[in-house]
Parts: structure tokens; sequence; C-alpha cells
């Protein structure tokens, strides 16, 4: 069984301080929704007013159809993996996952039967009698895993399941997760502080800030259009320049920056959204070149990427980063223009800024 | 390379045992003293005041009455310290700072305080029957501990274990009984064990609640040394640390000693 998960208009407080202001956000039917933000930002908060610990001061909480705001936490079949796995620390590794199963009434032989069959699609064959404290912290995570599997939840959460563990295994869970999660078809969401785990894995992403969710869109879209200032730095858009529009014929806008310079945007590459607007540039979206139209600019500290050279730049905006090419290391001092790159360059309305 | 212990602190070790043990090697010398009066080092070998304990009704009676009013005493603060423990734990966050504080204040307030504002409040003020009086009196004065003891444990338990069981279907109060509880065994029964020692030590709050009839060993001890300071008193003590040890013994087989100190 798999069902759709809705968050109307929800907050929470705690004591007087709110924490989540107006949420909304709905995980389809086998869907798998991350929620991407910086530490207290208010995603587990947002998992626990869905799991039943925290009553949410307004909205509503739906499972489906299902209206379950008020619904005591132990009867709402939600399965759950914690940061710190959660094992029960006192029984086997196989009591750990049949617990879900034992408290719905299940007789021995057939909780116990499951409950082998879960250890194993976990990989975990042969640990049944261990106990939590002689596993590894990926063996852990998988008994939480597979304890949270086996009682067929419609909705399975997950809070920052992988940051206890070190960075190779973090990548080899989090396609094993993705893949179990695909194959038992169950609504999923999920929260992270990592960006590349949550662009990884998710079929959309929340960015959530102080509460809110700033932009619930696919990975390829946020990477690509953000809907506003704070998305567009948080995915690496890291230059914010005003702009003007100054004029405009068939095929480009001619927009002026403070300090009088003016730049040619040509309509077939970008879209400008209004008569002032925000230049969000990604360091390799601007391209240092010795003369030509772009963004007048002088040359500062030179830092050795790799890939690139990256160069603080003085303009008459302040501070810009961009990166220039190997081949031609250019010295601090230099007067040259920056040219925006349309594909690691996007356009935002003033008013997001 | 081995490591070297400073003499001083090895002079301080010996010191300290020398102080410790010391005195129990003198205790159970006295006892076996074949003499009417208290002495060290013994003079002659006799068993014959471990068996006076048993001639003295008034012994065998408060033995049974200190062993009875410990375990009872224990176990109703335990009922009342292990949840206010756990709410305090849980909750820390949510709750008033001052409200750890009252639980520990039994062991602030000077014991022969409580023992006197029990007489004045619960055994004369209600009327409330002796037994009634040593049973409150003794459950206040243990709460601490168990407040402590148990809360220890609690602070290193991770809450999250009660929320995974509640999510996998288990109500609240069956989550604290299937998942809190066997995870601070050892931290309650280090509490029982710690409480009912105190308990039954206890002189300065049953001095003020004991009454005609009923008293309890320690009280009984002090009242007989008043009288007779015959090596009866070293005997019981002996039997006293005799029952000791071998609970000692029994908890280290079956659980390590080492939770007493966790
Ligand atoms: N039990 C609590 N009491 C008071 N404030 C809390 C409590 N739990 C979390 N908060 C606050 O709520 C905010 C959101 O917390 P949380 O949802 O845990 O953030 P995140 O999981 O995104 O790091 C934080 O500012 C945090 O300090
Ligand atoms: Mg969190």
């Amino acid at each position: 069984m798999t069902v759709s998960l809705t968050l109307a208009h929800v907050s929470a407080h705690y004591g007087s301080t709110q924490v989540l202001e107006d949420l909304s956000l709905d995980v389809g039917e086998g869907e798998l929704v991350s929620l991407l933000g910086a530490s207290g930002c208010g995603k587990t908060t947002t998992l626990r007013l869905v799991a039943g610990f925290l009553r949410p001061t307004a909205g509503t909480i739906s499972l489906g159809a299902r209206n379950i705001t008020g619904v005591a936490a132990h009867a709402r079949n939600i399965g759950l993996v914690f940061q710190t796995y959660a094992l029960f620390p006192h029984l086997s590794v196989l009591d750990n996952v049949a617990f879900g199963l034992r408290q719905r009434g299940m007789g021995t032989a057939e909780r116990h039967g499951k409950a082998h069959e879960m250890i194993e699609r976990v990989g975990l064959t042969g640990l049944a009698d261990r106990y939590p404290s002689n596993l590894s912290g990926g063996q852990r995570q998988r008994v939480a895993l597979a304890r949270a599997l086996v009682i067929e939840p419609p909705l399975l959460m997950f809070d920052e399941p992988l940051s206890n563990l070190d960075a190779k295994l973090r990548v080899d869970m989090r396609v094993e997760i993705r893949r179990m999660q695909r194959a038992a078809g169950t609504t999923a969401l999920y929260v992270t502080h990592d960006q590349e785990e949550a662009f990884s894995i998710s079929d959309r992403v929340a960015i959530m800030h102080r509460g809110r969710i700033m932009q619930l869109d696919a990975p390829e879209v946020l990477y690509s259009r953000p809907a506003n200032a704070f998305v567009a730095d948080f995915v690496g858009f890291g230059n914010m320049i005003p702009l003007e529009v100054a004029g405009e014929d068939d095929t480009r806008v001619i927009a002026r920056m403070a300090g009088g310079a003016t730049l040619s945007l040509p309509k077939a590459d970008f879209s400008v959204p209004g008569r002032n607007f925000v230049l969000a540039a990604r360091p390799e979206g601007l391209g240092v070149s010795q003369g030509g139209a772009g963004i007048p600019a002088t040359l500062g500290l030179r830092t050795y990427l790799g890939r690139a050279y990256q160069y603080r730049c003085t303009t008459d905006v302040g501070e810009v980063i961009a990166n220039g090419p190997l081949s031609d290391p250019l010295e601090p001092g230099s007067n040259v223009t920056l040219v925006p790159q349309p594909d690691q360059c996007c356009l935002l309305p003033a008013e997001t800024a | 390379m081995k490591t070297r212990i400073h003499p001083a602190l090895i002079a301080f070790s010996v010191f300290t045992f020398v102080f410790l043990i010391g005195p129990l090697i003198i205790i159970i010398g006295t006892a076996v003293s074949d003499t009417t009066f208290l002495t060290f080092p013994p003079q002659g070998f006799s068993m014959r005041w471990f068996a006076n304990i048993f001639e003295v009704s008034a012994f065998p009676r408060t033995m049974v009455t200190s062993f009875t009013l410990a375990v009872l005493a224990t176990t109703l603060s335990l009922m009342v310290g292990v949840p206010a423990a756990y709410a305090l734990a849980r909750f820390r966050i949510e709750l008033p700072k001052f409200l750890a504080n009252v639980f520990v204040l039994p062991i602030l307030v000077p014991e022969i305080v409580l023992g006197f504002s029990l007489l004045k409040s619960v055994a004369t003020g209600v009327g409330a029957s002796i037994w009634t009086s040593l049973l409150i009196g003794h459950a206040l004065l243990v709460l601490p501990y168990c407040v402590r003891v148990v809360g220890a444990s609690l602070n290193s338990f991770d809450f999250s274990v009660e929320e995974a069981a509640v999510s996998l279907g288990c109500p609240r109060w069956k989550a604290f009984f299937v998942v809190v509880l066997p995870n601070i065994r050892a931290g309650v029964i280090a509490a029982f064990i710690l409480a009912f020692i105190t308990s039954i030590n206890d002189v300065s709050v049953s001095i003020f609640l004991t009454g005609p009839g009923i008293s309890t060993l320690p009280i009984q001890l002090l009242a007989h040394m008043e009288q007779f300071f015959d090596p009866t008193i070293a005997a019981v003590s002996v039997l006293l640390m005799g029952v000791t040890v071998a609970v000692m013994t029994v908890v280290e087989w079956t659980l390590g000693l080492t939770f007493l100190t966790k």
C-alpha cells in the first residue's frame, strides 16, 4: 500500500517560540522528498509533527485522504529511521526487527520468519542473534532500516540517517536506501543537511530556511532555476549583481548596473523577470576576459582550485568571485571584464533578493 | 617503560586501607572476645555473643522491623522516584530548573531536622501510627538516592529509542515498561541497594519516629549499648557486615559491581 502525505498550513511552536510557519508540503505516492537546510531550520520538527510526537499549533497533516493531525503517534503506522539509529540496546537484532510485528500481535513463528527475511534483505544474514552494541555503525543503520521496513508502513521517514557514518559508507547506504524505497514503492520523507545527498536520492527537494520552505522542486530545477536569492545562494550562485533594464531591441536586453556599466543580455539565453532584477552567477559563470563587453573588474587574490584559477574581483557592485582558465593565469591588479555565461547564471526578480 | 608510582601515593593508599579495613577487623576481634565488656585485642575465643543476639528478643524483633521497613520504604520511594527521575530527564528543557533540586532536598536538610519535622507533622500532627510515620520518614530519606541514581542512568538513555518503539506501534505507557525500564535496570537496582543500606543504617530519622513497642535495629543497638556495653553489639555488627558482603557478592556475580559507579 502506498499513499501520499500532505501538510497544509502547518505551524509549530516550542513554548512561545515559533519553529515552523505556515508550512505546506506534499509528497506523492511512492515519491521520495527531502527536506534540506541548515541545522536548526526545522527539519526534525517537521518529521516529529508527521510522526505524532509533536502537535501542530495550526494546520492539518493527512496520509492519503485520512486526516491524522489528532491521531496518537503509535497508531500512525509510519516507519522511522533515526540519526542515532535508536535501536533497542537490550534486544537482539532479530527482536529489534520483530518489535513492530510483535506490537501488531503477530505470532512468534510468523514474526521471526518475516524478521529473518528482512534481515537478509538488508544484507545482515547471520547477525540475527547479535546485540546492537556488537555491530558497526553501518550495520546498525541497516537494522534500523529493516526494523522500519518490516512493518510495511505506507510512509517512511528518515532523519539524517547517514550523518554518523563515514563518507564512503554514506554514499553506499544512500544508494541502498533509495533502492529499497523504490522496490517497496513506499512514500518517503527524508531529512538531511547534505546537498549532494539530498539531490542524489530525491525525486524532489524542499529547501528550508527558518521554518519555511523556500522552494520545492526537482533537483535539476533547483540547481539551474532557483526561484529566489536564498535558494540561488544555497545551490552555489555565489554572486548577486543587481541590474536595471536600460533598453531593449528584438534580440537583446540592455541592463545597467550600479556604477553605470551596461551588460547586453541575449533574449535567447536570458529571460528578464522585471525592470529591476538580479543576475545570480556561479564563479564559473563569470568568464574572465581581457577587454570586450561585460562587468568591469579589477582582479584581486588568486587561488588555485585544480580545475581552474579563482579570483576575488573588485567591481562597482562589491566583491565578485570568478573563475579563469588554467592556461592563462592573470596577475592581481589586472583590469578585466567578466562575461556572464548563460548556463551558469540565472536572473531573479529583485524583490526576492 | 615501567610506570613509576609516587611513594606518597602508595603511602596514602595504605593509610586509606588501614583506616577503612582496620575498624572492621577490630569489630570482628571484639565480637569473638570471651569477656563481658568490649575489648580489643580479644581475650579468649567465644561465639556466645553471637548466640546472645537471639536471646535478647529485641534484636531479632528489630532486625525484622528494620528489614521490612527498608524493603517497603525503598519500594515506595522507587515507585515515586523512578517516574520523577523519568520526567526530569525526559522533559529537562520544559520543566522548571528548581524541580530537580526539590527531590534532592532531603539529602541537604540535616537528617535530624528531617526526623524532627516529620515527628511534628506526620506523627503528632496528623496522628499517623508509628509504622506509617517510619515508612514515610524512610521513604523520604532515601528518595534523593532513588531520583539521583535512576536519573544518572536515564541521562545516558537516548529517548529516541522510546520514540522508535512508539513509532512501531507501542503505546507510550507500554514503551516505558518494555523499552525504558529494561535499559535502566542497573540504575534501579543500584538505587535499591543504596536506598536499602541507607534505610537499614538510619538513626537520626528513626530516633524521632520509633515509639513504644516498635524500634529499628540501630536504635536497639544504641539502647543496648547504653545498658550493657557487652560484645553483643560487635556481634550484631559482624552479622550485618556478613549480610552486606553476601548481598554484594550476589550482585557482583549477577550484574558486576561496576554498575554502582556508573
Ligand atoms: N525541545 C525543544 N524545545 C525548544 N526548542 C527546540 C526544541 N527542539 C528544537 N528546538 C528549536 O527548534 C528549531 C528547529 O529545530 P529542529 O527541527 O531540530 O531543526 P533541524 O532538525 O533542522 O536541525 C531550532 O531552533 C531548535 O533550537
Ligand atoms: Mg535535526
